[in-house]
């Protein structure tokens, strides 16, 4: 009875487990619930659901199985935008991609200056107007040797020579909670004990010394309890080519929430310069000076930089080289300066090793960290915090 | 025993099941919600409906699991060991019990609350699992092991300000507190304030939904806030024309402190006050 049902969820994604079931069959048995169906929902809602992030995705699931329809309406809201990036995307061949002819730079600003003026209404598909998918040069989702995006998200090509938008940049979503197991194992490593605060603990050992010193009169010592101590400033690298990798920073993410007392986070989006955030949503507003961050947490903390260090090189060499607006120094004069505040950072980067190499801006940033830059896999991830334990 | 809310607490149909299923399949009850929407009350309220003791546990970040169950004075013995006091032989004469011991040797049904089990830290509530699970531990010293005869219910909050681990949530029933609804909420401060003047009442409320609306607010007003308000407008006699002006979004509402607890909040509204008047 209602294994079907308990499957159905697990495979929405639904964190449940076999314990809960039971004991939802349980309070069936004992009749917590009256026959209706509201009844019903809520019980297996009590039950089963244990975080209310996840009780749209019961609704959902809930509403999908007992229906016995396809979608529930609220379903639906989601899919255009799926869409848009899945369905509108052509997928050239190779040689679709040869045919389209590289346009100079002056000749596609010209041309997008005239697109626009023709334009009147929505389009999508095609290869001339603006609009989404298609080969068009204008537009974002498409596929253009040498193209101008507008709006949207870029598509895997990502050859797109200016972003001309605002983007928004998806806040790292800590609950995933599948899978992290494993890396919060990992992280563990990086534990230190110390003893620190108020002294509530009797010390054995102190004790019997004390009292032989005082022969035989009792000198208790007490002593501060172990804690974990160690302290973990998380910068994490968003949007753009790491799009590819939100899945892994996620878990990442979510296990290191949980395991440290200590742990600051900031986003940055590339390479590092003068400012962070933390709150994508809010990034414009509210900045927080390189500066001030090294200046409030002292060389005790442990560095851990996520990112895939992939960027064109003068991103990291040149003042000026950021994507998103005029840096006064270089990326690398701020990777130092990082790596002069806190001595013990690592880099962990989630693409491929095996790629490592062929890429200017990884060899870079690998050259600057003193080869500390390790793939985020279980391995790699061990091998990291073992370095900064050391 | 079946809870059915009280008169002085407005339960949702959702909250009375969850409640119900934990006292019958007596399992912990795990309580999240916005701070103020009563997930303390909800303890007491239990208690005092099903008449039966409640016994309180407010977790802060330096408490272990093990002072729930007994704490031993060692230090105490020791000093009593050297001047010769008698009590000294039994070890039991140094064994405090703990909230969950108290509970478990009452021999009756009783209420346990747990509350702010987010405070403590991480591997609070995994040292914990045991204990509620089969209710009774054991007591090194006295090679003891205490049994609950009568599984009492326990009640668990949390603000959601550390991740419970699995082990823990898979053992509880959760429900999630979600903020009362505009009909709830006329249910809710009719229970508390019985006489409160008709039209006081819905302006007040359409007060207060507005300013859980203002965007960008640090702590949005929750329903022990809005009581509070309510307790001073009739306090202060307050007629309800005060709080229907045409243009509410341009006055400051009387008495706003009571909602507004926090200093940048109140001069983001005032800001947004002062713009909106300089906008008309």
């Amino acid at each position: 009875m209602l294994i079907d049902f308990f499957l159905h969820l697990k495979s929405k994604k639904l964190p449940v487990s076999t314990r809960e079931f039971l004991t939802l069959l349980e309070a069936l048995k004992e009749r917590v619930a009256s026959n209706s169906i509201d009844d019903f929902y809520f019980l297996a809602r009590t039950c089963l659901v244990k975080d209310e992030t996840h009780y749209d995705k019961f609704d959902q699931a809930f509403g999908e199985y007992f229906k016995g329809v396809q979608q529930v309406p609220g379903l639906d809201a989601d899919i255009p935008e799926e869409w848009l990036k899945m369905m509108m995307k052509k997928h050239l061949t190779p040689e679709e991609k040869a045919k389209l002819e590289k346009l100079g730079w002056d000749k596609l600003m010209e041309e997008f200056k005239k697109r626009l003026e023709e334009q009147k209404e929505r389009h999508a598909g095609g290869s001339k107007w603006i609009g989404t998918g298609g080969s068009s040069p204008f537009g974002h989702g498409g596929y253009h040797p040498e193209g101008i995006r507008i709006g949207g998200k870029s598509a895997g090509n990502r050859t797109a020579i200016k972003v001309w938008e605002n983007r928004e940049y998806r806040n790292l979503d800590d609950t995933v909670e599948l899978g992290t197991r494993n890396i919060k194992i990992a992280l563990r490593r990086l534990r230190r004990f110390a003893r620190e605060g108020a002294e509530d603990e009797l010390d054995l050992d102190g004790t019997i010394t004390g009292t032989a010193r005082n022969a035989g009169w009792l000198d208790i010592k007490m002593r501060p309890e172990r804690h974990n101590k160690v302290k973990v400033l998380l910068f994490l690298d968003i949007g753009g080519s790491m799009d590819d990798h939100i899945k892994v920073c996620e878990e990442l993410f979510s296990a290191a929430k949980s395991e440290f007392k200590h742990l600051e986070y900031f986003y940055f989006h590339n390479c590092i310069y003068d400012y962070v955030w933390k709150d994508n949503r809010r990034r414009h507003g509210e900045r927080f000076p390189l500066w001030d961050v090294m200046h409030k947490y002292g060389e005790d903390y442990k560095v851990v930089v996520v990112g895939d260090a992939t960027m064109s090189p003068y991103e990291i060499l040149q003042p000026g080289g950021s994507v998103e607006y005029s840096n006064e120094e270089a990326g690398a004069t701020w990777l130092q300066r990082m790596l002069d505040t806190w001595p013990r950072a690592v880099w962990l980067n989630p693409e491929p090793e095996r790629l490592w190499d062929y890429r200017h801006s990884i060899e870079l940033i690998r050259t600057i960290f003193n080869s500390r830059m390790y793939p985020l896999t279980l391995a790699g991830l061990e091998t990291a915090m073992r370095q900064l334990n050391k | 025993m079946r809870f059915e809310g009280t008169d002085s607490y407005v339960a949702t149909p959702d909250l009375m099941l969850a409640v119900n299923a934990a006292i019958t399949l007596q399992r912990p009850l795990l309580i999240k919600g916005e701070p103020g929407t009563g997930k303390t009350m909800l303890a007491e309220e239990v208690a005092g409906a099903l008449g039966v003791p409640l016994l309180q546990w407010h977790i802060k970040s330096t408490t272990k699991a093990q002072q729930g169950l007994y704490e031993y004075d060692a230090v105490s013995r020791l000093r009593d060991s050297q001047l010769g006091d008698e009590k000294v032989k039994d070890i039991s004469n140094y064994i405090v019990k703990g909230v969950l011991w108290q509970a478990f040797e009452q021999g009756k049904p009783s209420v346990i609350l747990i509350d702010e089990v987010d405070k403590a830290d991480i591997e609070f509530p995994n040292d914990l699992l045991r204990e509620l699970d089969r209710m009774e531990f054991h007591v090194y010293e006295t090679r003891e092991t205490v049994r609950a005869a009568v599984r009492p219910i326990v009640i668990i909050t949390s603000n959601n300000e550390k991740e419970l681990p699995d082990a823990f949530l898979r053992r509880c029933f959760f429900h999630y507190i979600k903020f009362p609804d505009k009909e709830t909420m006329g249910r809710i401060v009719d229970v508390h304030f019985p006489k409160l003047k008709q039209n006081l009442l819905r302006e007040a409320m359409e007060v207060f939904f507005e300013l859980r609306e203002v965007p960008g607010m640090k702590k949005k007003p929750s329903t022990s806030e809005l009581l509070d308000w309510l307790k001073l407008l009739v306090a202060e006699d307050i007629p309800p024309e005060a709080l229907r002006s045409k243009d509410r979004k341009t006055v400051v509402p009387p008495l706003a402190g009571a909602l507004l607890k926090n200093e940048q909040d109140v001069h983001l509204f005032e800001r947004l006050v002062f713009m909106a008047r300089q906008n008309r």
